[in-house]
């Protein structure tokens, strides 16, 4: 690993502030693709801001069907609360199912949806939720959030705090494995919201996570896994790998779809 | 003493040590002045070396220094070899390129090794080795074998023109062709056998120590044979003389294989410890392991098999291509022919047999042996072409199977092999039975119901352990003998120590090997300290891999008991004035049989070092060593039988049920084989469903981290069924067989044979990942 100055902040500001005062810094929250960048010499932060004990960051607070999320809250916790699971069960079962237990108590939302990996989970379920990214300077809408690969609305220095949504009246996830990484090869977040039915795809998106009008307007007018059946999904768009081509992914993406309607809760 | 002797299943002994963090690996050693080693390496899979820069990185914060292939050669220190000579069928020997510890004009493959920076810390060796500046001329690449023979292909080494490194054949192709031709039906089908990576949980690792007062170095290395590994650098590559290199392998956690062989980095780090003054120490990382470690398999067959109006085989007739990577790694030559072909008559009785291999240089990490080495081949392709037979023969696979068993033995195979023992049917029949062979049809018809494709599939394996006699495989080309050593040591107090030349790297031999002592003499299994991996405390030995540890070497340690027994009951029959032949050894006693004269084992040691009282003439002390020559290879059998439901919407195979009926012969210890059965499956069935090696057209490997390259994990396995069937094994004293690899030989085809059934036609190639299955069930796509 290249040399590196650690810092552990302890509030917003003062992490804002470090990363303004170090052009070629990180801010490090689980470390879970961080570290592991580092590792592999593909990231040479000069400083890492480490935002995990800031005790605001932390946390998932509800206000009746309000959620809030704190950045630095780890998958793990997600996937066990409780409250949250009595309004809105898709999104801890899609936390439930980030990685492996070391990597779900570790990794945390904030980091997750700021590096923006293209097979990520959560992207699905942020712009499947219609949720909204708060950051120490605004509130961006997910619909303008998830740019394209590794890409997001994020300005230089700008931090997540947290992301919040209104819980859905239903929502499910399904999600296909990736045989060796175990990201999503293909993961389908549908939701039906007050403002309407939004379904959001991870893991097959040429460039990253991607809402499925077709999908969406076929479940608006009759919210059941039938109704997908006869709507199309355009290979053209999607990703190829080694592990998937373009084909393959589009068949999981009406697969996955109709499982997440079929599992919504 | 029953309860810890043969047949026990006694916890092991060396867990605790493993369990609690408390074993020692290579890289847990470290050493007064220890200096860390990073390895400058190819990025491409084939380039000439114009030049070598280390100005810059000689420079850098720590760095002792930066050393490179021209040094190396400078000092003597020869070429890697390949320790098996192959002949091709025109008579001239194997076409063997240059492999230079550290290449000199030329990289082969990605991963290559060019310069060794050695400095104060592993980062600072690494960032400096960034700083070294090498030119390149990049030169054209080939990856796959078949492409590789194709004319105009890209020429590795000038030895081997063509890339063909030899043209090897066994068998009669007069009377296999004959047999063709005037067949009932010959089935034929081609079969590609995937790359894998072996992925030990331990990294490779190396420290070398060079004293400069005694002239003497010290290498402690991730290695299954550390004798070999002295022979070898002492007698090739000139690193020292034998006497002047000890060899330590201390705990080493896994090898499948890959550990057998000598690897530059061992030979750089001792060269490198000289050149620079200070002990040198590397250690692989991941991706380094996947860029490095040796790979398996990578065949591509075509295959003929006839049969008679009865369904009886008349002949096989295989044409295999083997990819050996870029360099002859040291048991490269052997795996495709020898460890495969002389098993391609599996457990059927084959009047004819021939076939053929071509070795292939390619732009990729070398090839060699990886658990079952060569029997997994030859098994997968055997039993996927039964499979397909009685498919085509419309008869069921077991009817096809029982009509062909070789069922007297000895049964000498047209293919070198003399199977010694075996019940092909007992195997066959438990396993049927524990599968519920006879319920699938009604177990389909339930996965039908619920939208689900089912399928069964089975495989009759047989394999070759306990390799192998010493003179038989010289005849054959090895360059060394294959028998083991050991020595029984017993101290004057009784409590005794096993050195052996076997290796353990999770086989459990510090349990397994003291239960056969325990067992014969009824002292407690803790009195018995079971010591190998270091070239200064055991005699020279032969190591471990083949399944051989328990054939050979426990069958060494068996003649060394016996002298020993032999000499405690004449010190025994001297103690109580009784005859030699009387003295019994049994719960830690010598009795004189049938009377209650008895002494205590720990007396009988004490005498012999007291030397007060002993017979005259007699050398005190109690100690013998043996060294055992097998006088055949063992054979392990048996019947996998895997059943799968897949789902035709995302192409996804559950094993519903995985059954494996073995024949090991003896069993040392119950749950040990066990052990060892599962973890062999779930290789198997990683290689079946998840796990490739993949380069791309410019030898780049994808799959050089666990994002892409799949390992099989817990929830990927079913809960095995396994029984045991026992013939003894007439070959050796303990009659045992081995079962180290069977679990990997026996479990891919029947997986394969599983999910063809349940899609229905044969067009599928491992891994059978969702995707693949996906596609064999939607053509179109
Ligand atoms: C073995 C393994 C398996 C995994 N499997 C999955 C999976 O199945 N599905 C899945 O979705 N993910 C998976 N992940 C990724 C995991 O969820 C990571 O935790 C996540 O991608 C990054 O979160 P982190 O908290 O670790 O962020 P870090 O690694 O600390 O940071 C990631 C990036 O985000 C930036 N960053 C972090 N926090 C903030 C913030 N608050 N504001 C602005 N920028 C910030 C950092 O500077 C860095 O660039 C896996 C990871 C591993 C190691």
């Amino acid at each position: 690993m290249y040399a590196t100055s650690y810092h552990r902040a302890s509030s917003v500001e003062e992490a804002v502030k470090l990363k303004s005062a170090n052009e070629e810094g990180k801010y490090l929250s689980g470390g879970m693709t961080l570290i592991a960048t580092m590792k592999q010499r593909l990231a040479a932060p000069s400083d890492l801001i480490d935002l995990r004990h800031i005790s605001t960051l932390r946390g998932i607070s509800i206000d009746g069907r309000k959620v809030t999320i704190g950045a630095a809250t780890p998958h793990a916790d997600v996937a066990a609360s409780r409250e949250l699971a009595a309004i809105c069960p898709a999104i801890c079962k899609l936390a439930g199912h980030i990685g492996d237990p070391h990597v779900r108590h570790m990794g945390t939302i904030g980091g997750s949806i700021a590096n923006n990996d293209p097979a990520a989970d959560y992207p699905a379920g942020l712009l499947g939720l219609g949720a909204t990214i708060v950051t120490d300077r605004r509130s961006i809408p997910a619909d303008d959030f998830f740019i394209g690969l590794f890409e997001t609305a994020l300005e230089e220095g700008e931090m997540v705090t947290s992301v919040t949504f209104n819980a859905p009246e239903k929502a499910g996830y399904a999600k296909f494995n990736n045989p060796a990484s175990r990201f999503a090869m293909t993961g389908v977040f549908v939701a039906k919201t007050a403002g309407g039915v939004r379904v959001a795809v991870t893991g097959a998106g040429s460039s990253g996570v991607f809402r499925h009008p077709g999908f969406e307007q076929a479940l608006g007018s009759n919210w059941s896994a039938d109704a997908l059946s006869n709507v199309a999904v355009d290979a053209s768009n999607l990703m190829a790998d080694m592990h998937a081509n373009a084909e393959y992914r589009a068949n999981l993406v009406k697969v996955m779809a109709k499982r997440a309607v079929a599992s919504a809760g | 003493m029953g309860v810890e002797g043969i047949g026990a299943r006694v916890t092991r002994k060396e867990d605790k040590r493993f369990l609690t963090g408390k074993g020692r690996y290579t890289d847990d050693m470290t050493v007064p002045g220890m200096k860390y080693a990073y390895f400058v390496r190819s990025p491409y899979a084939h380039a000439k070396i114009r030049n070598i820069d280390a100005t810059a990185a000689k420079a850098m914060p720590g760095v002792i220094d930066v050393l490179d292939g021209k040094q190396l050669q400078a000092d003597g220190i020869g070429n890697l070899i390949c320790g098996w000579m192959i002949h091709s069928k025109d008579g001239t020997p194997m076409k063997m390129g240059a492999w230079h510890p550290l290449a000199v004009d030329t990289v082969r493959y990605v991963g290559d090794a060019i310069a060794i920076v050695v400095a104060d810390s592993s980062g600072e060796a690494r960032d400096a080795a960034e700083a070294v500046v090498v030119d390149y001329e990049q030169l054209p690449a080939v990856v796959e074998a078949v492409a590789a023979l194709a004319s105009g292909a890209p020429q590795i080494h000038p030895e081997a023109p063509g890339n063909l490194i030899f043209d090897w054949q066994i068998g009669e192709p007069d009377a296999v062709d004959k047999a063709i031709a005037t067949a009932a039906h010959v089935t034929e089908i081609e079969i590609l056998n995937n790359r894998l990576s072996p992925n030990p949980m331990e990294p490779r690792a190396t420290l070398g120590i060079y004293d400069t007062a005694e002239d003497h170095y010290t290498c402690y290395t991730t290695s299954q044979n550390p004798h070999v590994a002295r022979l070898v650098m002492s007698a090739f590559y000139n690193v020292a003389p034998e006497n002047k290199l000890r060899v330590i392998a201390p705990d080493v956690g896994g090898g499948f294989g890959s550990k057998i062989y000598i690897y530059p980095e061992e030979i750089i780090c001792l060269w490198a410890s000289k050149k620079t003054g200070v002990p040198v120490k590397w250690t692989s990382d991941r991706t380094e392991a996947f860029l490095t470690d040796a790979h398996g398999r990578d065949h591509v067959s075509k295959v003929k098999m006839a049969f008679d109006a009865n369904n009886r085989i008349t002949a096989l007739k295989v044409d295999t291509i083997a990819n050996l990577g870029a360099y002859m790694s040291l048991f490269s030559s052997a795996v495709p022919t020898y460890l495969y072909a002389t098993l391609l008559s599996g457990q059927y009785d084959i009047p004819a047999i021939h076939a053929n291999v071509r070795t292939v240089y390619t732009n990729t990490v070398p090839v060699d042996a990886y658990r079952g080495a060569g029997r997994p081949e030859a098994t997968y392709l055997l039993e996927r072409t039964m499979e397909t037979a009685a498919r085509e023969l419309g008869v069921s696979p077991a009817e096809l199977r029982r009509a062909n068993f070789i069922r007297t033995f000895p049964h000498q195979t047209p293919v070198i092999m003399n199977y010694d023992a075996g019940d092909y049917e007992a195997s066959l029949n438990a396993a049927m039975q524990a599968a519920d062979w006879a319920g699938f049809a009604a177990r389909r018809s339930q996965s039908e119901a619920k939208g689900k494709k089912r399928g069964i599939g089975m495989s009759c394996y047989i394999e070759a352990c306990g390799i192998a006699p010493s003179a038989a495989v010289g005849s054959l080309g090895a360059g060394v003998g294959l028998w083991e050593s050991a020595e029984v040591r017993v101290n004057a107090v009784g409590t005794i120590e096993v050195l052996t030349g076997s290796h353990s790297h999770g086989q459990g031999h510090e349990t397994t090997f003291a239960q056969l002592v325990a067992g014969r003499l009824g002292v407690p299994i803790e009195s018995i300290n079971i010591v190998h991996g270091d070239t200064d405390k055991v005699q020279m030995g032969m190591g471990t891999y083949g399944s051989r540890s328990g054939a050979v070497g426990m069958s060494a340690v068996v003649k060394a008991l016996d002298k020993v027994e032999a000499k405690a009951k004449k010190i025994a029959a001297h103690l109580m004035e009784a005859s030699e032949e009387d003295i019994v050894i049994e719960n830690g006693e010598l009795k004189v049989a049938g009377t209650d004269k008895s002494v205590p084992w720990f007396q009988v040691a004490l005498a012999s070092y007291t030397a007060h009282n002993l017979p005259s003439g007699m050398e005190p002390g109690l100690k013998e060593t043996a060294f055992y020559d097998p006088s055949n290879f063992t054979f392990p059998a048996g019947c996998y039988i895997a059943e799968v439901e897949i789902d035709p919407d995302t192409g996804e195979t559950d094993i519903v049920q995985f059954v494996a009926a073995d024949d090991f012969g003896n069993i040392i210890n119950p749950m040990i084989v066990e052990g060892q059965v599962h973890g062999g499956i779930a290789q198997g069935i990683g290689q079946a469903l998840l796990e490739s090696v993949q380069y791309d057209e410019n030898g780049q490997l994808l799959t050089a981290s666990y994002m892409d390259y799949a390992m099989p994990r817990a929830d990927d396995l079913p809960s095995f069924k396994l029984s045991h069937q026992n013939t003894p094994c007439p070959g050796n004293p303990l009659g045992i067989k081995g079962c180290g690899e069977a679990g990997a030989i026996g479990s891919p085809p029947a997986l394969i044979n599983a999910i063809t059934d349940a899609i229905g036609h044969n067009k599928l190639t491992m891994p059978a990942t969702p995707m693949k299955v996906w596609q064999a069930l939607h053509p179109a796509h």
